[in-house]
């Protein structure tokens, strides 16, 4: 369990708080969108309870971070990362600059974990495996396209098969096939007990991924419940955050006396 | 050595299409074919999408026209020269180009200075520059963000100050690989309103999407690329009417749902919600005309 408790944040030389009073709990296996207009704090709020804030890049916390019962703050890096890791933006943000070819890139995570070479090997295969990245392994990171990267960041994460899991946008360079890929292996790695928490624009993804949606806004909650309720909640779309295709047709088409269920008919009827 | 002379644009004669490809061929060094025989022709004011899954080509068709990337074989034409032979810089006056990656795009110290960057070199100064960086500014939703530092912004307006950059340059041809990446419903809606903006005053726009709403929405011309070709080329009711569908799925897109639901319901072809919405009220109008 992840958990966060009254937590508000400034970055280092900013005399502004950007998150105030968040409450979250993340249990193991669970899956909870984050969703918000740019600039409401969900990049922070992924900085935070990833811990890289303040422990990594400064700044000030108030409340708490705790990982499986235990404080955050105590935690040295490596030790952090045993537990929860996160996933930035900018795939080349994420990547390590240090590895010559995308299979060494995907097996540095659970090389850092000091785990034994078939382990890491395995583990990196099977990251490998789960995004279809077979043909790239012996490409170099850097020459790789903004999908391409970001699909190598994320099985990078899986290879470490973490316990808590932090990302920020794991999908916004991703094509369609990516997007469900990625989709897939999120609901893969939640089965086998990891929590994650992902912040995304694409609210269609997370409609079939999560079973809560937190909202935020100005760096603070404003809506969290289960993802039908806030997903239909029409302040979402005050907030500037596009709901699911599904919620917004069926709502267009209520308003003309329509059944809902025609939606799911027609995403059935495309699907068969 | 030659003196840079200010040049302006090259205006193609009427018909004429502002950009094209000839049986374009792009082989990366390694071999890979990432443009396999692109014959595309673009008129000038045309909104044009290009879609199709990572890896497709769409980016490396699109880095001819602004001379980053030399064909490897066939012919680029901007404005209807070829521009094999001609300089970035002389083809920057007419095509200008928003990367994937706006952290590829910007270093400068403060925002205004990136939007001036591009307009400064294509040789504007004094009160036009300002009145083309506030435009671009104004456009973009950065005009309280002037004297910012752009690492200061969160990712989606760094994204934002890469498209304004590209806006100042006022080129006839406006290229933007993934505009509306990291960007909230807001976010997108401006994109779309800038490409509306862009057509109305009769320039060129070319994106490379994966939103196919947005893609419906904003464009006038759907091209679907797979695998370094052209597979589908219309309008986007042509391009996500039912019988496009198994060619958009063989490159793993699907139309946006108010198609799908168009479809389901025997309207023919609806891409966008107002399609559908339009078509609904029509056959509930054809239907109570039927009743009396």
């Amino acid at each position: 369990m992840l958990q966060l408790s009254g937590v508000s944040y400034r970055y280092a030389g900013y005399s502004n708080e950007v998150l105030h009073d968040i409450d979250l709990r993340l249990d193991d296996g669970e899956i909870i969108g984050l969703v918000g207009p740019n600039e409401a704090g969900k990049s922070t709020l992924c900085l935070v309870a990833s811990g890289l804030a303040p422990a990594s890049i400064g700044g000030s916390l108030r409340g708490s971070l705790t990982l499986d019962g235990v404080p955050a703050a105590g935690l040295a890096t490596h030790k952090l990362a045993e537990r929860v890791v996160i996933g930035f933006q900018n795939p080349n943000t994420q990547r390590s600059g240090i590895a010559a070819t995308v299979f060494e890139e995907i097996a540095l995570g659970p090389m850092n974990l000091g785990l034994p070479v078939a382990e890491t090997v395995e583990r990196t295969r099977a990251a490998i495996a789960r995004l279809r990245l077979d043909d790239l392994i012996r490409r170099d990171p850097q020459r790789l396209s903004g999908g391409q990267a970001q699909l190598v960041g994320i099985a990078s994460l899986l290879a470490m098969q973490p316990r808590h899991v932090i990302l920020d946008e794991p999908t916004a360079q991703l094509d369609p096939a990516g997007t469900r890929l990625v989709g897939e292996a999120l609901r893969a790695l939640a089965t086998t007990g990891t929590s994650l928490l992902i912040a995304e624009h694409k609210t269609d993804l997370l409609d079939g991924l999560c079973s809560r949606i937190i909202a935020i806004d100005g760096g603070r909650i404003v809506l969290d419940g289960p993802t039908a309720t806030v997903f239909d909640d029409p302040r979402l779309a005050a907030l500037g955050v596009e709901p699911p295709a599904r919620a917004r047709l069926a709502r267009a088409l209520g308003d003309r006396g329509l059944e809902g269920s025609i939606v799911e008919d027609a995403l059935a009827g495309a699907a068969s | 050595m030659s003196v840079a002379t200010p040049a302006t644009p090259s205006a193609p004669a009427a018909g004429q299409p502002v950009l094209a490809t000839e049986r374009l061929v792009h082989v990366y060094p390694g071999g890979t074919r990432a443009v396999d025989g692109v014959a595309l022709a673009i008129a000038a004011g045309e909104r044009v999408a290009i879609v199709g899954q990572n890896g497709s080509g769409k980016t490396t068709l699109v880095r001819h026209f602004n001379g980053l990337l030399r064909p490897t074989d066939g012919r680029v034409l901007v404005g209807g020269e070829d521009a094999v032979g001609r300089r970035v810089a002389d083809l920057a006056r007419t095509v200008g180009l928003a990367f994937q990656d706006p952290d590829r795009q910007i270093f400068a110290g403060k925002v205004r200075a990136e939007v001036a960057f591009g307009p400064r070199n294509l040789g504007l100064s004094g009160n036009e520059l300002d009145e083309a960086v506030g435009a671009a500014l104004a456009a973009t939703g950065l005009d309280g963000e002037a004297d910012t530092n752009p690492y200061d912004l969160g990712y989606s307006r760094r994204k934002l100050l890469a498209l304004a950059s590209i806006l100042a340059m006022g080129t006839p041809v406006v290229i933007l690989d993934e505009p509306t990446t990291g960007q909230d419903a807001r976010g997108v809606a401006r994109v779309q309103r800038i490409v509306a903006d862009l057509a109305a005053a009769g320039r060129t726009v070319v994106a490379i999407s994966h939103d196919m709403r947005f893609v419906a929405e904003a464009f006038e011309r759907v091209v679907v690329m797979r695998d370094g070709r052209i597979v589908l080329d219309g309008s986007p009711t042509e391009a996500f009417a039912e019988a496009a569908w198994p060619t958009l799925a063989s490159t793993f897109l699907e139309a946006p749902l108010a198609a799908r639901i168009g479809a389901h319901l025997g309207l023919g072809s609806t891409p966008t919600d107002e399609a559908l919405l339009a078509g609904l009220d029509s056959a509930a109008a054809a239907s109570a005309a039927a009743d009396t």
